[in-house]
């Protein structure tokens, strides 16, 4: 129990003076995480937005498909980036495994689904009226498609934010096509695994601690984003 | 604008709605449709604002003696508002500079119109509200104010009384006699002492037809 306590003592000491190695693996993870967010985002909302308003054969499928990549084990989606990115992969001959850019794909491949689906969602909940009304007022087809992403707005900032707090959280998938190599592919999850098998809690837990206020951080978005979007009853 | 509509039919799941209709709205002011429910009196005011098609027979639009192509362009020169309004969630002005803004209007004319429509429907101080969170009246005002700043020759509206109380409904009854000229108003009611106080032209929609001036 003391080793504990102090071990705590310690990565709030290290937290409070923003050790610089500590301070370097928070910001390599939030670059790493929040690039793959955006790539997830560009590539996820437009394919929402088709599954939503398109008109194609097997839409449902491929609905059910988006839903069940929401839970891909990160292990997997690491194993496939791997293959993709080897030497002797298909995209060997970029030379990405082993670096920052090589997690950003693989995380970004966590994130997609996660965005597209909660954004489709979001998409096909908001109520038709919103449609017809729009199309009363006169706008086009596209206009009325703007008309609805815009209503379903916070639906996408969530499930983009939910997104982020996956890819924020996962080890297995950028330990696989990272390499944890230090000051270039270590970040804050690959490093608590690392320092807690190597029996040195402070930084582990230092990062743990931060870990655990970004996704609170994370909760409090998604709460004050739930609360805008919540509609008050009508008197 | 003149309004034809010819011999349209329109069934749901098999029930005939309506059946041979037929009528011309060609004067300017204000036409109330009564019926009981589900004489297809919404059917016939959602085919006529171009948001359904019916089964058979078709509807025209005439500027003069010429007859209007089926468009984007006509469709703008009409509007309808829907029973449930639709009220987008934005602020009270987002929400009545909806159609200018769609239609690319300058900042300055949209300020200009919704100022004076959402004055005209005592809203003005609730501009920056967000609308979602306004009473039903209030609601069924700013769709009825939404629709007006768009200046429409054809304005339909779906029973815009139904589900608000007194208050509200004298308001919008007020809005309704002050732009009744220089537009057609075709609105539905199911409210006989209403439809009398704004009438025109007082029509009876039984067994899916218009069975004229009532």
């Amino acid at each position: 129990m003391r080793d504990i306590i102090e071990s705590l003592s310690r990565a709030l000491f290290l937290i409070l003076n923003l050790d610089g190695e500590l301070r370097d693996i928070i910001l390599l993870s939030l670059r790493v995480s929040g690039s793959a967010l955006l790539v997830a985002s560009a590539a996820g909302l437009p394919v929402a937005v088709i599954m939503a308003f398109g008109r194609f054969p097997l839409r449902g499928l491929f609905v059910n498909i988006l839903n069940t990549f929401m839970g891909l084990p990160p292990v997997v989606v690491g194993l496939f980036a791997y293959l993709l990115l080897s030497r002797s992969g298909p995209l060997g001959f970029l030379a990405l495994l082993y670096t920052p850019t090589a997690m950003i794909i693989a995380q970004a491949i966590l994130a997609l689904p996660i965005v597209a689906s909660l954004s489709h969602s979001a998409l096909v909940s908001v109520d038709p009226i919103i449609t017809q009304a729009a199309t009363t007022l006169g706008a086009t087809p596209f206009q009325v498609s703007m008309a609805v992403i815009r209503e379903a707005r916070y639906g996408i900032m969530s499930g983009i934010m939910a997104a982020f707090g996956r890819v924020m959280a996962e080890v297995g998938a950028i330990l696989i096509v990272g390499g944890n190599i230090a000051g270039y592919t270590r970040v804050m999850t690959t490093t608590i695994a690392l320092e807690t098998d190597r029996g040195n809690f402070t930084l582990a837990l230092a990062l743990g601690i931060i870990l655990l206020a970004l996704s609170m951080m994370i909760t409090l978005v998604l709460n004050g984003i739930r609360k805008k979007e919540r509609v008050e009853p009508q008197r | 604008m003149r309004l034809s509509v010819s011999h349209i039919s329109k069934a749901y799941h098999g029930n005939m709605v309506l059946e041979d209709c037929s009528w011309s709205f060609d004067r300017e002011g204000v036409h109330v449709l009564m019926g009981p429910n589900g004489s297809g009196k919404s059917t016939l005011l959602r085919i006529c604002s171009l948001l359904e098609k019916p089964d058979r027979g078709g509807i025209a639009f005439f500027s003069g003696q010429e007859r209007l192509e089926d468009d984007m362009a006509l469709k703008r020169r009409m509007t309808l508002v829907l029973p449930q309004v639709g009220i987008f969630n934005s602020s009270v002005f987002d929400n009545a500079a909806f159609g200018l803004r769609i239609r690319g209007m300058a900042r300055r004319e949209v300020e200009r119109r919704c100022s004076e429509m959402l004055s005209l429907a005592r809203l003005a101080d609730k501009r920056f509200q967000r609308a979602v969170t306004l009473s039903s009246g209030e609601k069924q005002r700013l769709g009825i104010a939404r629709a007006l700043v768009i200046e429409p020759e054809m304005l339909f509206l779906d029973e815009p009384t139904a589900s608000i109380d007194e208050a509200n409904t004298r308001i919008i009854e007020e809005i309704i006699l002050e732009k009744r000229h220089g537009m057609s108003i075709i609105m539905t009611t199911h409210d006989r002492a209403q439809a009398e106080r704004l009438a025109d032209q007082l029509l009876a929609l039984r067994n899916g037809r218009i069975a004229g001036e009532d």
